[in-house]
Order: structure tokens, then sequence, then C-alpha cells
């Protein structure tokens, strides 16, 4: 008895010292573009689409469950293991395309970081330069394991969209019975929204910097069922916070006027006759989860660059020591940051050309990833369960092939 | 001609001639077998049609750049997997190694050969170990256009190399190791710190290789300053009874530290391999509260009698060897074993022959007991400037004593 205490203690005391990377990286998932997505779907389709979250969700846990398995068992990062297994070029091309779709990325992070303290009267020529220097010192002045702790609070920061869901006072029955029940509509914008959804959920950057932060951790396979068990709560809470946003915008907007949003920053105006906290919550949370990102995005991409490349990286090395990793860091915080502050940059083509550079993307690393974590020599007994490798090439090819159209639609649609 | 030279990505692909000048195929990889010689190509793989042929060193008549390689001798055998034999294209291309003189883990990215030329034959040797952003260029346009305008190309950008005597190539199975003449010897030499850097590079098979191989003193040695995480994980992965060399090896307060973060099964496993007087002193430093003076403290100290003489401290000295490079203040006991003067090592030099250790003694004794809190002890430390701090136990007998690189140790993972 005594010792299924202990032992149940010590699985805990686990649980607690593997909780990190998961939680963050389906967290940042939910960064100003998730949010923008998941709210204008609200707005505009209101209860409807909440029932593809189940499946995004699945989708979500399938293929960082193999991420965080790989970094465990191997002890390296995807990046590394692309290199060691398929070659320089190959790396060399994902690394330079990883680069450029995650600095728009960065864009649209700081633009979220403007408009949403735009609402509360700032000037983004005062908001922008600050969060970019704050975002800086955070990370090259931090150490790892504090880092981290800021980026879990930041976590549990989203609980703000939980509120503003409630405050808004939903249709609960409707949202339950829409959660479950499919509805498939061969309206062109539905079909739209409901492939802007998937595709904003499975990005290329955060399967390398899951991995890399299971490694930074020291996670390793006798922890991984530990491991396993924070990335499935995390994925999920994740889905939970997509859940209210379209909640509190189906409730707030489209159930008074179904209409088309241009902007997170819109969505949570479009609150304010909800209450004053409603409103306030929801832009904060789009500042919350702007900075967030903001702050993991380009450190992801230095780290993962320099690993693949064999650069020296690291926030506990010296400048001169880790130089290009350094220069990368700072580039992609200076240029995310620098455009929002150029008049009439045209932010929304950078958008859009950041997901087509994801789209691009994303079936090559996921692809490279079915691919290594079925290598024995690698994985040994942790490669992929039969059923598991079927899960995981539908899921490929089901998010290949509506990333790849929408990657379409949105060079149609320019 | 002496002094050419050839990158591996020149080898790769080029032409290899027969006695009539006939191609025969193309070079697929080479290979160095370290038993016989640790830098000079002995085989060259050719791919012909199906199958690889390999080819000798010594059926070689002449490479050069823009030729090709031209034999002497043209019966050539099909190549087969040989352990003996360390593929330059699949075993160190894109892999990790160890930069011995720069102490850092570096990825290759291409391999520089001398073309050695003894009369009869030219061979290759193994001169440098490229990294920079110059071999990643080399890499990227390898075999888009001719190797002279990629030579020529290259010289904007500035070489990064590594002498192939400095690599230690890593290799997680013993087995291969002994028959790739892989040793770790190299790493024994460094310093205890850089080493401990080196190996949190790596992944857990590697690193698990490295404190499996090398002596057990070393290995103690940069263990001691592994993050506790990872020693944890380093000592669990080891066999029990080489975990117990290492952990004999360590200062009894680093060694009960390390084994206070193993699961207790483990811990008592690689206990019961020790011999029985680290072990005990071991055993008594679990007891304590990691976080209080106890825990922190170390067993090993030099006290002497209240009557002792300076001759008498000489000889207790000399007889504890392995103190000797830290030691900085003795002590003296009373028939109990209660400490009732310290006595600063410098003060033995310019004391009279023949004086008493307690005519030496600083003017007050500091000590504090065993469950003393670990901040008030660095407050301690502080306070009174102390080097060293006896600590007793509930009987008031000295129990160890806390030095102040352990105090340095708390101070900066507080």
């Amino acid at each position: 008895m005594l010792k299924q205490i202990r032992r149940f203690r010590y699985q805990i005391l686990v649980f607690l010292a593997v909780l990190g990377p998961g939680f963050i990286t389906a967290n940042v998932d939910n960064d100003s573009g998730g949010i923008f997505t998941y709210s204008a779907a609200g707005a505009r389709f209101g209860y409807l689409p909440l029932w593809t979250l189940l499946p995004i969700t699945l989708a979500l846990i399938v293929t960082q469950e193999m991420c965080s398995r790989m970094g465990a068992v191997t002890g390296k990062g995807l990046s590394d293991l692309i290199r060691e297994e398929f070659g320089l070029r190959v790396t060399f091309v994902i690394m330079t395309l990883l680069v450029l779709a995650n600095m728009t990325n960065v864009m649209a992070e700081f633009a979220g970081i403007a408009s949403s303290l735009e609402l509360f009267h700032i000037s983004r020529y005062i908001s922008v330069p600050l969060s970019a220097v704050a975002v800086w010192f955070l990370v090259v002045k931090g150490n790892y394991k504090s880092v981290e702790k800021i980026f879990l609070f930041g976590c549990l920061l989203y609980v703000t969209y939980i509120i503003s869901g409630f405050l808004v006072r939903p249709d609960w029955k409707a949202a339950a019975i829409n959660s479950v029940e499919p509805q498939l509509m061969l309206d062109k914008d539905y079909v739209y929204m409901l492939i802007g959804m998937v595709g904003t959920t499975i990005a290329p950057w955060m399967q390398f910097y899951l991995q890399s932060a299971v490694v930074e951790k020291g996670i390793t396979a006798k922890e991984y069922a530990a491991s396993r068990l924070e990335v499935i709560v995390g994925c999920i809470m994740t889905d939970v916070v997509a859940f209210f946003i379209i909640v509190a915008c189906a409730g707030a907007i489209w159930s008074i006027h179904p209409r088309d949003i241009g902007s997170a920053a819109e969505a949570a105006l479009g609150l304010k006759p909800f209450g004053q906290y409603a409103f306030l919550l929801f832009s904060a949370g789009l500042f919350n989860a702007s900075i967030f990102a903001a702050c993991i995005l380009p450190l992801s991409t230095a780290y993962t660059v320099c690993e693949g490349l064999g650069f020296e990286s690291g926030v506990n090395r010296r400048i001169s020591e880790a130089p290009v990793f350094y220069f990368l860091y700072t580039l992609l915080i200076v240029a995310g940051a620098g455009v929002i502050l150029i008049p009439n940059f045209p932010l929304v083509r950078m958008i859009l050309l950041s997901q087509v550079l994801n789209g691009a993307l994303l079936p090559f690393v996921l692809i490279y990833m079915v691919l290594l974590i079925n290598k024995k020599d690698l994985m040994g007994v942790w490669t992929n369960p039969r059923w598991f490798n079927l899960v995981a090439w539908v899921t490929v090819v089901v998010m290949i092939g509506l990333t790849l159209a929408l990657v379409g639609i949105t060079v149609r649609g320019t | 001609m002496a002094g050419e030279y050839l990158y591996f990505t020149e080898l790769v692909g080029m032409p290899v001639f027969d006695l009539k000048h006939r191609r025969i195929g193309r070079v697929r990889d080479a290979a160095i077998v370290p038993v016989v010689d640790a830098s000079r190509v002995d085989r060259v793989l050719v791919g012909g049609g199906e199958s690889w042929l390999t080819i000798r060193y010594d059926q070689i008549r002449s490479i050069a750049l823009g030729e090709g390689i031209a034999l002497s001798d043209e019966q050539l055998t099909p190549y087969h997997e040989d352990e003996f034999m360390l593929r330059i294209g699949r075993d160190l291309l894109d892999q990790q190694i160890i930069d011995v003189t720069g102490r850092k883990v570096v990825r290759v990215n291409d391999l520089t050969f001398e073309i050695r030329n003894d009369g009869e034959r030219d061979t290759l040797a193994m001169l440098e170990v490229d990294i920079g952003i110059r071999s990643i260029f080399r890499r990227v346009m390898e075999h888009t256009l001719p190797p002279r305008w990629i030579r020529r190309l290259q010289e904007a950008i500035p070489p990064n190399s590594i002498k192939w005597d400095f690599c230690n190539v890593l290799e997680p199975d013993p087995l291969r190791r002994l028959r790739l003449n892989i040793s770790y010897e190299k790493l024994e030499r460094m310093h205890p710190a850089d080493l401990a850097d080196i190996v949190e590079e790596l992944s857990h098979a590697e690193r698990e290789a490295i404190f499996e191989s090398i002596d057990s003193e070393a290995a103690a040695e940069a263990l001691t300053e592994v993050d506790p995480k990872m020693q944890a994980s380093i000592l669990e992965a080891l066999e029990p009874e080489k975990a117990a060399d290492i952990v004999e090896e360590m200062d009894p307060d680093e060694a009960a530290d390390a084994l206070a973060e193993l699961e207790e099964e483990t811990s008592e496993e690689i206990l019961e391999e020790m011999e029985s007087e680290p072990k005990t002193d071991v055993q008594e430093l679990l007891e304590y509260e990691e976080d209080t003076a106890g825990g922190m403290m170390n067993t090993d100290f030099v006290s002497l009698p209240e009557d002792a003489l300076t001759a008498d401290a000489t000889a207790a000295i000399e007889g504890a060897e392995e103190l000797l490079e830290t030691l900085n203040t003795l002590f003296l006991v009373d028939a109990e074993g209660r400490p009732t003067a310290s006595i600063p090592l410098a003060r033995l030099f310019v004391a009279r022959p023949g004086a008493r250790l307690k005519e030496l003694a600083a003017e007050t004794l500091i000590t504090a007991p065993a469950d003393e809190k670990q901040h008030r002890i660095t407050e301690l430390f502080d306070k009174y400037n102390l080097l060293t701090l006896p600590v007793v136990d509930e009987e008031g007998k000295l129990a160890g004593v806390i030095t102040a690189d352990d105090v340095i140790s708390v101070l900066r993972n507080g």
C-alpha cells in the first residue's frame, strides 16, 4: 500500500518534471493567426464549425506525439535527425523555407501585439518596439528553466478566452450539439473556412520546436509515458481554448448578425456589447497569445536552423560563441517587429505568403517525420506500431491535402 | 605533387578508369580502416551498374581533380559490409564528432584529403574535418557546378576546419567501437567541466557510451559537473557495477546528491555494488535532507586531537592525498569528536617548528548543525567570509564540512 502511494507520488513528480514542452507548443498554436481564424469562423458561421475541433485535436495529438517520442528516444532534435539521415542539401532547403515562413509568422505576431494594444489606445510605435526589446532580453538574458516557467504562466493566461466565452452567454445547447455532429455544406466560404482552421493547426515549426524542447529538457524514453500524457493534455487544452473563442464569437457576433471580420481585434470589439470584461479579456488574450508566440518563434527558428546546419546554438552561450544563432534570432525579431512600423506595408500579403510557405514545407516535414520514426536503428522498440502508422499516414495525407488546398485558395484569392 | 588537396564532396562522383582507360563507374563512398591506419583512405567504393565494387588503396595509380581515379590493378572485389570499415559518407558525413582541442561538439559538413604520392601511387590522407559556412556552401552546390568553379566561388568565405587528429568520432555500439579502434582516451585529458559541457550536448546513447568507456576517475569528475537531472539519467543507464565504480570516485557529498536524484531501487542497486568505505560515507549523507547542511556537506576532512603538534598535521595531510587540491582548513576535535578549533592551513607554514596546533587556531569557531537550512548556511558563509564550515550532528560531533564551492553551486542553481 505504502509502496503504491510512493509509486503514485513518483509518477506525479515525473509528470510535473516533464511538464513544459508539450503544453507550450500546443498553446502557441493558438497564436494571433489561430485566434483570427477561429474568431472569423465563429463570427461567420456560428456554432457550425465546432465539430472540426475533434478531428483537429486528434491530428494534433498524432503529430505532436511522434515528435516528442522521437525527442525522448533519440535525444536529438528533428532537424538533427533530418540532417543525419537525409543529408545537408535537403536540410538546407527545409531550413531556408522555415526561416522565411517563420519570419512572416513573426510579423503576424507583432501585428497581433500592435492591434491588441491599440484596443487599449496604445500606439504601435510604442508597443511594438518595447515588446521586441522585451522579447529579445527575456530569452537572451534568461535561462531555459526560468523562461519555461514564464511560458507556462503564459499558457495559463489563455484562460481569459474561456472566461470571455462564458461572459457572452452563448447558446450552450447548440454548441454542444454542433461539437459532435458534423455539419457539411457545399458553401464555398464554409469549405474555405474549414480548410483554414485545419491548416493553421499544424505548422512545421511546431514539430521542430517540440522535439528540441523535449531534448533540451532531458526527457528520456523512461519518462516518456508522462511526456506523452503531457502532450495529449496540452493538445486538448489548446482546442478547448479554440472552442471558447469560436463560441464567444458565435454568441456575440453571429447570433446578432453573421458577418465576416477582418482581424482578431475586430472580434474583440464585437464582444463589447456583452460587457467591458468580455472585451478586455478577449483583447488581453490576443496580446498574450501574440507576444507568447513572438517569443517562441524566433527562438525556435534559430535553434532549429543552427542544430540542423551544425552551428553553435543555445541561450546559455555568449554571443561571440554562437554568432549565427544570435544573428538569426535578432534578425527575426527586428524584421518581424520592423515591418509593422512601416506605413502601408502589405502585411496581409505577407501573412498569405507565410501560409503558402508553411503549406509548401509541411508535406516534407510530416513525411520525413513518419519515415524517421519508423527507422529501427534510430527508434529501436519505439517505432510506430502498425495501427499507429496507418493513423499517422492518414493524418499526413489529409493534412497535406488540406494544406495544399489552402495554399491553392490563398494563391488564387490574391 | 605534394600539398594537392581534395574534398570529399569532390571525391564522390569522380569517375574511375581501368588500365585501358575505360570508365568503370563513379565513386560512391570511401572508407578508412582505423585498425590499420587512422587517416589513410583504405578503400574507395565505386558504383558500377547494380552493385558496388571495392578498390583497395594499393590498386590506385593516380587521383586528380578533373581527371578522376586511374587504377593500377583492375581485379576489384564486390563491396561487402565490413565491420572494420569507417565509411566516410555514411558514418562520418553529417554526423556529430567531438573537437577535442576546441572542446565542442561539431557536425561534419565535408572532409579535406591530402593527395600524397609515394612514387608509385597516389593515396588520400584525411587532413581536416570541415565545419563552417564554406563547407555548407560546397555541399549545397555539390554537383551543380564544376568543382573548380565551386573552389573559386568559396574563396570569399573564410574556412573553418579541425585537424583530423584532434577529432573524436562518436560510436554508441561498444563492439563496433572496438573494431573501429575508437577510444575516448583523448577525452580523459580534458578538463572535467569542458567534458561535461560536451556530454550535455550529446544524445543519451552517445553520452552513456562515453561514461561507459572512459576511466572511472575522469568519469566521476565530469559527472560532478553535469546538470543533476542528467546525472541521474546517465547513472540509471549504466550497468550498476560501472555506475558504482564512478560513484565511488566522486566526492561523497556529490555522490549522495546524484544518488538522491535516482529512483530508490536504482540507487540501492548501485550502493550494493560499491565498496564498503565510500558506501558508508554516501549512505550516511543520504540520510540528510538535500536542502540542509547535512545534504550539502562532504565527509572528507582532516581532524586532529586537541593536543596535536604541527608535525602531526603534516602527517595527517600527507595521508589525505585526494584532498590536497582543495583543502584549506584543519579541525581540532576533543575526545568525543566535537570540534573545538579551526586551523587555517596557511598558518602551518609560518608556525615555529614543534608548535601546538591550538596556538594557530582562528579566533572563533563557527559551526552549523546538520539540519540547518541551506539558505542559513549561505548567510553564514557570507557573514563570516568562510571558506570551510564544519557541520556537527545531534551529539555535537564533527560530521562533515561544507566548502565554498558547495555554496556557489547552491547559489547558482537556486
